[in-house]
């Protein structure tokens, strides 16, 4: 009898016995799934590896598929970047906060802006009052990127930025603050978010329509490969999409369908994929499944690598590999009974280990409701910090691969993310798929299933529907002061007396004949944002020339 | 403010707050709103009453919110009705069209209202007809409607509108068996949304054949008539001669009626058929023709006294569905649910057959309206 | 027979996060409700025009961003210009528990926070409704 009959043999005589169990004491439920609904069976064993071969389909840490990882040392050679998205309030306040997380261990920066500059409004617009500086650092002008990194040396940080319609202009005014600190460009290292298909599918801070957005996108692609050739130009996310509801299959496979439509714009933009691919990186959610979740990033890395072999034939081995950013997953957070999140967040940052990830984000435990102190800041870096000095996860590379269960689900996950690909590559690709609603709608459709499992029981939500407690509210949350609008615009009154108007002027005519030609955007946002030509000021100049994205809304 | 606040003063004077409770008001059949329509009776009759219909993804909502802003720019205070389903299950509804037209929430000389079918089949409410007189008499120019779809069983829209705008777009596979399904009879104006994509000049060929086909066979259209009309006004208008021309120059909102004497462009001369627009809803492209056409229906309409005869037609209808709704109501009373249990056991028992037992109900029913009257 | 409720369901200010309000959307609707759902990036002005105009019931507001404290205060103060006194107003999103009562006492009746089932809106919308049936 060969190995797997005799495994085959010795499964059935299990699971004969397993139906006498439960006949007598039955199992705790009907069925049971993963976080994303999929099923999950009692039992993994060798015989569900078949099919499966490991050189073409496991391989090697740092090797095509890049199943194991995109590096050959992983943590071996150096832990993930520790990096705490962070700000808030003034340029002035977040550097205070940017100092002490840099202080505190953290590796890399990451800065959170306010929704005015996140859609591109100077702080003293109409439909900013009430938002200055309350979801990030409100940024109106070089002069507060200054501040924000007023004694941060950045040829010697990476920093990464949340921005996606305006991104250009931020990312000119931190080419300009590191030019004033005589850091050159090609020396920076950083990412910005630049993702705006996401933004109309699940975020929300878009402002210009699809096409030009996507022009400027593939602007940034070539100027950076070209200037500032170490940064990263675009973090195509999944994060937010399973923010929004989405199960960890759509997760992967939307994000990488938005992949590949930023790839086929910056082709069509006469670029050489080998040329900006390697630049591509991407960020993704580490939710409460475990076994999951590693499984998830397992096979993104797969369903990638196949993507850009196959479909754009690209060679270098940095275009293939998938470069993730992983943050833990903000919705599983609970007001209720909030220093479980701690726990949460663990559970979370050991699947994103274990799943590879380049860099982490830990939410704190008080994020249910308002932004994080410092003290519970400090307790999510800790998180990573024991994770990765006290935990053994970080001793070997992907330890779970192997596990029956886990190579399983990479599988099942890879297979069910390329049909969603098919299914939006049938529908024109990511672009059409979300002007058609589909995106969207299958996002819904899952939020309000989850919503009502929790509701019914089904799904679990420790503190809110099962060992629930009286409580008082929670003290000491941050509060953002409000007077954070009023001294905004204050400063940028005193801005445009100071500055040169005409020197602006003439810089905004500039990018506004480059808007309506092909020039690449990049050199004439670089030169308005050093004349301190305000945000608002120039992405007023390219939403009259773009026009602004009306939303589509699908309930 | 409680509802014995509305008054057509109010609603006349413009109040948004009076005139969306009345509607309200008539969405329940809420008895006190029966002084306020009879006090407002008097004031209406001058609104050009519009209806958007076409299949779902078409693009209703965005062309509406478009038309809006363009009818806007002409000086003209526009109503929007917007007509959405109910659940068959739950009895709710998400309304969601308001959020394409939401930009004008704040223009005074604009009022949208959302409205679910509650039950109702036929692309409308209930509420939609009572909606719009109320709309007219606040003196709103234009009151667009907005239906929930198009296809066999939603037609109220031609019942309750001057215009019928019939939107299709391209890449949707039913879009030409809605069309086939004799939803040809609705439209007065065509209009091809999205015509920024592959297909559009197919959809409006095909429109345009499917048109020019019911014309040849001699079908029964919604425009053969008013074209017959005009044709008699061209004899009037070939005699004026230099006129014609002069008047051909201009576009066709100014041209009114005479736009549709001079002949469309189809595949036959003297073949004439309604117009047929592309329009790009998203970004605006073609909206204005689309509003001229619009326009120049109303003016066709109102040069040859269509836009009377379909009006008088349209209220005799809805005077009958009125009629036939009170039937119904009054056969939902439980003393008339005992007659007919009564006549059905009847025929069962073989004592009767079913036409008797028809005859035998429209007598009860006299019987119990001479009552009334007699009371 | 029952009243068919009107909620309008509403977005103010940037906050682009819909998940919540499009979830409580379709609860309200498949409890029988009429939903209008206002799509983002709603001004109060806005916000207040389509309450009056679509004579709803109720107001939901659903904000993440943290400028509750600014935007619906300024809600209440446009509806009460306009005299509208019988729209019951509820708010939801990531509002912490010191806020509320400030938001109470400027007329919004109920502040739902993260993990407050649909059901409990559903049930405190049927139970404080301003205008009854």
């Amino acid at each position: 009898m060969s190995d797997t009959d005799s495994i085959k043999k010795g499964f059935e005589a299990y699971d004969s016995g397993v139906e006498k169990s439960i006949a007598r004491f039955p199992e705790r439920k009907k069925s049971f799934v993963t976080g994303s609904k999929s099923p999950v069976k009692r039992l993994y064993t060798p015989l569900d590896d078949a099919g499966r071969d490991y050189a073409r389909d496991v391989g090697f840490p740092g090797e095509y598929p890049y199943t194991r990882g995109v590096q050959n040392t992983m943590y071996r050679g150096r832990f993930w970047t520790m990096r705490q998205y962070a700000g808030f309030s003034t340029a002035e306040e977040s550097n205070k906060r940017y100092k002490f997380l840099l202080e505190q261990g953290t590796t890399g920066l990451s800065v959170a802006f306010d929704l005015p500059t996140q859609i591109g409004y100077d702080s003293d617009h109409a439909l900013s009052q009430g938002e200055v500086g309350k979801v990030g650092v409100a940024i109106d002008s070089l002069a507060d990127m200054e501040i924000l990194f007023d004694g941060i040396p950045l040829d010697k940080v990476s920093t990464s930025m949340t921005i996606n319609a305006p991104a250009s202009v931020l990312l000119a005014m931190y080419i300009a603050v590191a030019e004033k600190q005589g850091v050159s460009p090609d020396k920076l290292e950083g990412t910005i978010q630049n993702d705006i298909l996401k933004e109309y599918v699940a975020r929300g801070t878009y402002i210009f329509p699809p096409a030009p957005s996507m022009r400027l996108i593939t602007d940034i692609f070539a100027y950076c490969s070209k200037s500032v050739p170490n940064w990263n130009t675009i973090s195509i996310s999944g994060y937010h999409i399973r923010e929004a509801g989405s199960t960890a299959a759509q997760e992967v496979a939307f994000t990488i369908a938005d992949g590949i439509a930023y790839v086929d714009a910056a082709i069509k933009a006469g670029l050489d994929v080998d040329q900006f691919a390697p630049r591509l990186s991407f960020f993704f959610n580490a939710h409460n499944d475990l076994f999951e979740e590693v499984a998830k990033f397992r096979a993104a890395r797969r369903v990638w690598a196949k993507v850009m072999k196959e479909r754009f034939g690209a060679k270098s081995p940095k275009s293939l590999s998938l470069r993730f950013h992983t943050q833990t997953a903000g919705s599983t957070l609970t007001a209720q009974q909030p220093d479980n999140n701690i726990v949460r967040v663990a559970i979370q940052t050991l699947a994103a280990v274990l799943g590879g990830t380049q860099s982490l984000h830990t939410n704190s435990k008080d994020e249910a409701l308002a932004l994080p102190t410092e003290a519970s800041v400090r307790i999510a870096l800790r998180t990573q910090q024991i994770v990765a000095y006290e935990s053994g996860a970080a001793e070997t590379i992907d330890p779970l691969a192997g596990s029956y269960y886990v190579e399983s689900m990479t599988d099942r996950i890879q297979k069910e993310a390329e049909a969603y690909i098919a299914t939006i590559d049938g529908l024109g690709g990511a672009v059409k798929a979300i002007e058609k609603g589909y995106v969207q709608q299958e996002i819904q459709d899952a939020a309000y299933a989850y919503q009502m499992d929790v509701e019914s029981g089904e799904r679990v939500v420790v503190g809110v529907n099962k060992f629930q407690i009286e409580e008082g509210s929670p003290k000491g949350l941050l509060r953002v002061d409000p007077i954070v609008g009023e001294r905004q615009a204050a400063k940028l009154k005193e801005l445009r007396a100071k500055r040169d108007n005409r020197a602006v002027e003439g810089t905004l005519a500039a990018l506004k004949a480059g808007a309506k030609g092909d020039a690449n955007l990049m050199p004439l946002i670089l030169d308005a944002v050093k004349a301190y030509a305000t945000l608002g000021e120039i992405c007023d100049v390219l939403r009259a020339e773009f026009g602004e994205y009306q939303q589509k809304v699908i309930l | 403010m409680d509802d014995s606040a509305v008054s057509a003063d109010r609603v006349r004077a413009g109040d948004a707050r009076a005139t969306a409770r009345l509607i309200s008001m008539i969405e329940r059949e809420d008895p006190s709103r029966l002084a306020v329509l009879k006090a407002l009776h008097a004031y209406g009759g001058k609104a050009h009453v519009v209806g958007i219909t076409g299949p779902p993804g078409a693009g209703k909502s965005t062309l509406t919110d478009k038309l809006v802003g363009d009818l806007r720019g002409r000086g003209r205070k526009v109503a929007v009705i917007a007509v959405d389903p109910s659940s068959p299950f739950t009895g709710g509804a998400i309304l969601g069209d308001r959020i394409r037209m939401q930009r004008h929430a704040t223009d005074d000389g604009v009022y949208i209202r959302s409205l679910a079918t509650r039950g109702h089949l036929g692309g409308l409410s209930r509420a939609a007809s009572e909606a719009v007189r109320v709309l007219d008499a606040a003196g709103y120019d234009d009151v667009i409607i907005e239906t929930v779809g198009v296809g066999q069983s939603e037609v109220d829209i031609v019942r309750i509108a001057d215009t019928v705008v019939l939107v299709s777009v391209p890449g949707l596979g039913d879009d030409i068996q809605a069309i086939k399904a004799g939803v040809m009879e609705i439209g007065d104006v065509f209009c091809v949304n999205k015509a920024d994509k592959d297909g559009a000049e197919r959809v409006v060929r095909e429109i345009r054949a499917m048109l020019e086909t019911a014309v040849l066979n001699g079908a029964a259209t919604r425009f053969t008539p008013l074209f017959e009309a005009r044709s008699a006004l061209r004899g009037d208008a070939g005699n004026a001669g230099g006129a014609t021309e002069a008047v051909a120059s201009r576009g066709p909102a100014e041209q009114g009626a005479f736009h549709h004497i001079t002949a469309q462009a189809t595949g036959h001369p003297n073949l004439e058929i309604p117009p047929v627009v592309k329009t790009v809803a998203e970004t605006g492209e073609g909206i204005g023709p689309l509003v001229d056409e619009i326009k120049a229906h109303e003016a066709a309409l109102a040069a040859t006294g269509f836009l009377r005869s379909r009006r008088e037609a349209n209220l005799a209808w809805e005077l009958g569905r009125g009629a036939a709704q009170r039937v119904l109501s009054e056969l939902e009373r439980d003393e008339s649910r005992e007659t007919l249990a009564e006549l059905a056991r009847s025929v069962l028992d073989r004592g009767i057959d079913y036409y008797d037992a028809l005859d035998a109900l429209e007598d009860a029913m006299k019987r119990t309206q001479r009552a009334a009257t007699t009371a | 027979m029952e009243r068919t409720i009107r909620v309008l369901v509403a977005k103010p200010g940037l906050d682009g996060h819909d998940r919540g309000a499009k979830v409580i959307a379709r609860a309200l609707r498949d409890a029988g409700m009429e939903v209008i759902y206002t799509g983002l990036r709603q001004t109060p002005e806005q916000i207040v025009s389509a309450a009056v105009q679509e004579d709803v019931d109720v107001v939901a507001m659903s904000i993440l961003s943290g400028a509750h404290n600014h935007l619906f205060p300024r809600v209440m103060e446009l509806l009460k210009e306009k005299g509208v006194d019988d729209v019951l107003v509820i708010g939801g999103g990531v509002i912490p528990d010191d806020d509320i009562p400030g938001l109470k006492g400027a007329g919004i009746a109920a502040v739902f926070t993260p993990g407050s089932p649909t059901g409990d809106i559903i049930e405190f919308i049927k139970k404080n409704l301003k205008r009854k049936a």
